[in-house]
């Protein structure tokens, strides 16, 4: 079951792509995606602003058994990485023996193909971090 | 409010069990829970299943179901709240017999998960993991669990040999429950030697695909004293749920389950009780980490001491505070929806003192706990005996 709908992959361009998030006008916390409320205060006015793509991981798992999506990368770490700004991503760690990830490593963000539908349907782009 | 009480209790097959369908299932359980309870009429019926339409095409449960009993005509509702649908189905449930709507509820949860394949089911589990932020990149539900037990385990120095007395207890418990889906004993040994699915995590710290129903009639408690039949009542003291941010990433602290927290405070504070109260706990064990996490978020020990509550034997059968005495989601299965009324059912088959081999002694009060994804729902309730 592919959720690559092409409409959901344009409507997410502006994060995966250029990294867009949103800064709250009232309290300043970061969002990315941008979202309608600010889950710190509920405030409703923001600034786009560029994600700042540096950041350490905070906690990680080495995947064997995957998605049908990922499954051709399997073994692959996966993190939750904290960014310079605050903002918190789940990704993978690319370029890097699996093994070596670790809490506090320094990573940076880099532009790849994260999903395909098949060989003929849509290729959804998206970020892996790179140790830094 | 008026009080609520559970007079029957009932259990379908549970495993794998290809020669019956979603709806079979169901039925089973039913029947059970109404001839236990000495009843052949309810008022309203309400159903916990997390995805039927992604595991057998099937939506539209409420009707199905009281249709199948042969009961078209009953109002019967469909709750969905990912692996906390069948407690949220015993909150609602709850709900329409204390505010007077019905006097007599079938509570219900159910999940068919073996029609489709491996890959199928993980797509449609991971379903109640965030799309966008989480499954897009290639997260599982066993590697979001595996990402909270290396943060505890970096936070509070809990063991990969700890991790793995969660499921030793739980085999070991399972073992005495002839309902069990996995009845065989396992080693630490067998744990951490075993495929590895996330790392820390091996397929033994995962809690197993199955399918099954379970269901429970509840009462008013005047009613609930007529069809005692000399058993002890049991009585829903407490009720509590809670949600939490719905991504791992967005929590303040990645060690620690506060939807559980809350839902646990508010069931304590309904039924004027706290966790020294407690006697037995049936809690969302679905990987061994889960059940290190809860037990410090219910209060049944000090934040950090998760870890050692399986290892010295505290939570084990014959130990102060049995938890998941059924063998828990690891041992006795966890058929999805059907899993947070399951709960219920041990519980009060506990405290009516018909457990068997499992059997707690003396247990007066029992608490269950069942959450959904990585705890974003959670629902906590507190079963007493009633004088
Ligand atoms: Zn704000």
């Amino acid at each position: 079951m592919s959720t690559l709908n092409p409409a959901r992959v344009a409507r997410e361009f502006p994060s995966r792509y250029r990294l867009e998030a949103a800064r709250c006008d009232a309290c300043g916390a970061v969002s990315f995606p941008p979202r309608l409320v600010c889950p710190s205060c509920r405030g409703r006015k923001f600034k786009v602003v560029p994600l700042q793509p540096e950041g350490k991981v905070l906690t990680w798992t080495v995947i064997h058994v995957g998605p049908s999506s990922h499954k051709h990368e399997v073994p692959y770490a996966l993190a939750v990485v904290e960014l310079a700004d605050g903002v918190r991503i789940t990704c993978q760690i690319a370029d890097v023996d699996p093994a070596q990830v670790a809490a506090g490593m320094p990573v940076r963000l880099e532009f790849r193909r994260i999903q395909e539908d098949g060989e003929a349907g849509v290729i959804a782009y998206g970020h892996k971090a790179v140790p830094a | 409010m008026r009080d609520v009480a559970i007079v029957g209790v009932g259990l379908s097959r549970w495993g794998e069990v290809w020669d019956a369908s979603l709806r079979t299932l169901w039925t089973e359980a039913a029947l059970a829970a109404l001839d236990d309870a000495g009843l052949d009429r309810v008022d309203s019926i309400t159903v916990g299943s997390m995805t039927p339409g992604l595991f057998v095409g099937q939506e539209h449960l409420g009707a199905l179901l009281a249709d199948e009993l042969g009961m078209a005509g009953v109002p019967a509702t469909r709750v969905e709240s990912a692996c906390a649908s069948g407690g949220v189905a015993l909150k609602v449930g709850f709900a329409e017999v204390a505010a007077g709507l019905a006097d007599i509820v079938l509570v219900t949860g159910v999940e068919k998960m073996t029609d489709v394949s491996g890959d199928e089911c993980t797509a449609a589990l991971a379903a109640a993991a965030d799309a966008e932020l989480e499954v897009f990149y290639g997260a599982t539900f066993p590697g979001l669990y595996a990402m909270m037990a290396r943060a505890h385990m970096a936070r509070w120095g809990t063991t990969r040999e700890q991790l793995a007395m969660v499921a030793v207890k739980n085999h070991r418990h399972g073992a005495l429950n002839p309902h069990a889906q996995y009845r065989q004993e396992i080693t630490v040994k067998d744990v951490i030697e075993a495929a590895k699915v996330a790392e820390p995590l091996t397929i033994l710290d995962c809690s197993p695909i199955t399918d099954g129903a379970a269901a429970l009639v509840l009462a008013e408690i005047g009613v609930a004293r007529k069809l005692a039949k000399g058993r002890p009542i049991v009585r829903v003291a407490g009720v509590g749920q809670a949600t939490d941010r719905i991504a791992l990433q967005s929590r303040a602290d990645l060690t620690t389950l506060p939807a559980t927290t809350l839902a646990a405070q508010r069931a304590f504070k309904m039924a004027d009780k706290g966790p020294a109260d407690v006697h037995l706990a049936e809690v969302h064990d679905c990987f061994t980490i889960a059940e290190i996490v809860v037990v410090e978020a219910l209060g049944l020990c000090k934040p950090g001491e998760g870890g050692c509550q399986a290892s010295s034997g505290r939570t084990a059968l014959g130990g102060e505070l049995p938890v998941n005495p059924s063998g828990g989601l690891k041992s006795k299965g966890h058929p999805v929806g059907a899993t947070g009324v399951a709960q219920a059912v041990e519980i009060t088959t506990q405290l009516r003192g018909a457990a068997g081999k499992r059997q707690v002694k003396g247990a007066r009060v029992g608490l269950t706990q069942n959450m959904g994804g990585t705890g974003a729902s959670t629902v906590v309730h507190i079963l007493e005996v009633a004088s």
